[in-house]
């Protein structure tokens, strides 16, 4: 065999503090209310599910397409359908404005292992595009280099 | 910008048996010389290949066709088919190849195939090498490790075009033009149901050719691999571990690329195989 490979590999994603991580996750909802396409293309979906770092996941609240609360866990006998978390890291790396090959997914995330996909997933099989584009909002808020 | 320009595309049906079946297969071409046979994606169609057919230096030397597979764009399903469920096979994709290619009467064409395109591609080099003048895998593994369940794809409560399109949204190399990411998507939004789903039966299930790649011989049919480094489902490390198992087999991974390299980024997308079709032709004049 004869092989080429251009560029360099990305083995680790990019560095960042987990309070930094945490917090751009906190500004989705103000960043959603200002992406009407995005809310519109969620308009038909109603669900509690647990979102975010693992470190510092949220109870969010999604009423046709609008997250309407989010809140820190864990909080009392709070339920959720179902539950997305990742690493800190990999949600670092999911942000940057190109993201290095491997990070660039949720579901990318959840092969590597940096990610976790559980409960009862209907509503987010059901709107996977909404809920690639709703984690990726703080990418275009400037997390990463680009505002 | 004035409308009026006709691509010089040509688009026709050529009826293939297939299997005891004839089948109705639509197909585009443009180009002349050696023929170029391009196979589309898992759920697709041959419109992914638009930018290659009308690429005015490649069509100086090659015939370029791509083909919609039976129940895939305007192939119809065969007639005896309906309300079954489809599945494809090693078998079935292998024949339906080789059955187009003779109905065309083409000469030991080139096959150049993406994703299922690029497996079955291993498969024609493993079983029909004397037939082929060369075969290029797009995105193409002996195996890859499945990450998510094909169960979704088809099922009453769920979108079959938007959730076929949003899982595969994640394979496109995240920065290249929107229009041609768009029009990738578009093909999986339009797809009939459960196709997808059934592409993949010979994905996961049918066509592992782990412990089967050994023992083609470049000699007899040169073999190209080149995989985009976004793809995670085929992903970089599984072309290069198959093509180390494959003497003489070229590797190279895509910069900047996904998992639809003619699609998502045609013109990044050329620099990689201009040197491959460019070595096809050299090879002819030794």
């Amino acid at each position: 065999m004869s092989s080429e490979r251009g560029g360099q590999s990305i083995d680790a994603p990019i560095s960042s503090s987990a309070d930094a991580v945490v917090a751009a996750f906190a500004a989705i909802p103000a960043l959603l209310a200002r992406d009407a396409a995005l809310t519109a293309r969620g308009r038909w979906l109603d669900v509690d599910c647990l979102l975010g770092p693992s470190t510092q996941p949220f109870h969010v609240t999604i009423r046709a397409g609008q997250i309407v609360d989010m809140a820190r866990a864990p909080a009392l006998m709070r339920s959720w359908r179902f539950a997305y978390r990742t690493t800190p890291a990999a949600l670092a790396a999911y942000w940057q404005p190109r993201p290095p090959a491997g990070w660039h997914d949720l579901l990318a995330l959840t092969k590597r292992g940096e990610a976790t996909l559980e409960g009862e997933i209907h509503p987010f099989m059901t709107h996977l595009q909404y809920f690639k584009d709703l984690l990726a909002l703080p990418r275009r808020n400037g997390f990463g280099g680009v505002s | 910008m004035t409308g009026g320009f006709i691509e010089p595309i040509v688009g026709r049906y050529v009826h293939v048996e297939i299997e005891g079946e004839i089948n109705r297969i639509y197909f585009e071409e443009n180009g002349s010389g050696i023929p170029l046979v391009c196979l589309h994606t898992a759920g697709s169609d041959a419109r992914q290949w638009r930018h290659l057919l009308v690429d005015e230096e490649f069509t100086r030397n090659y015939r370029i066709i791509a083909f919609d597979m039976p129940w895939h764009g305007k192939s119809n399903p065969p007639d005896s088919r309906y309300g079954s469920e489809y599945r494809l096979t090693t078998a079935t994709y292998t024949a339906t190849i080789r059955a187009f290619c003779n109905a065309l009467g083409l000469d030991r064409p080139v096959v150049m195939g993406c994703s299922i395109g690029g497996r079955i591609v291993l498969n024609l080099a493993i079983e029909h090498a004397r037939d082929f003048r060369a075969l290029i895998g797009l995105e193409a593994a002996d195996f890859q490790q499945p990450w998510y369940d094909t169960a979704w794809l088809n099922r009453p409560d769920v979108h079959g075009g938007e959730v076929c399109a949003a899982l595969v949204s994640g394979l496109i190399a995240p920065d290249g033009p929107e229009t041609a990411r768009n029009e990738t998507l578009w093909g999986y939004k339009q797809g009939g149901p459960g196709i997808f789903k059934g592409d993949l039966y010979f994905y996961r299930v049918d066509g592992d050719l782990r412990g089967r790649t050994g023992g083609i011989d470049v000699n007899q049919c040169p073999l190209y691999l080149l995989t985009g480094e976004y793809d995670f489902s085929c992903t970089p490390e599984d072309t290069l571990r198959t093509a180390a198992g494959i003497p003489g087999a070229k590797a190279t991974v895509m910069e900047r690329l996904g998992h639809f390299p003619m699609s998502e980024n045609p013109g990044q997308f050329r620099r990689y195989i201009a040197p491959v079709l460019q070595d096809i032709i050299d090879k002819q004049k030794l």
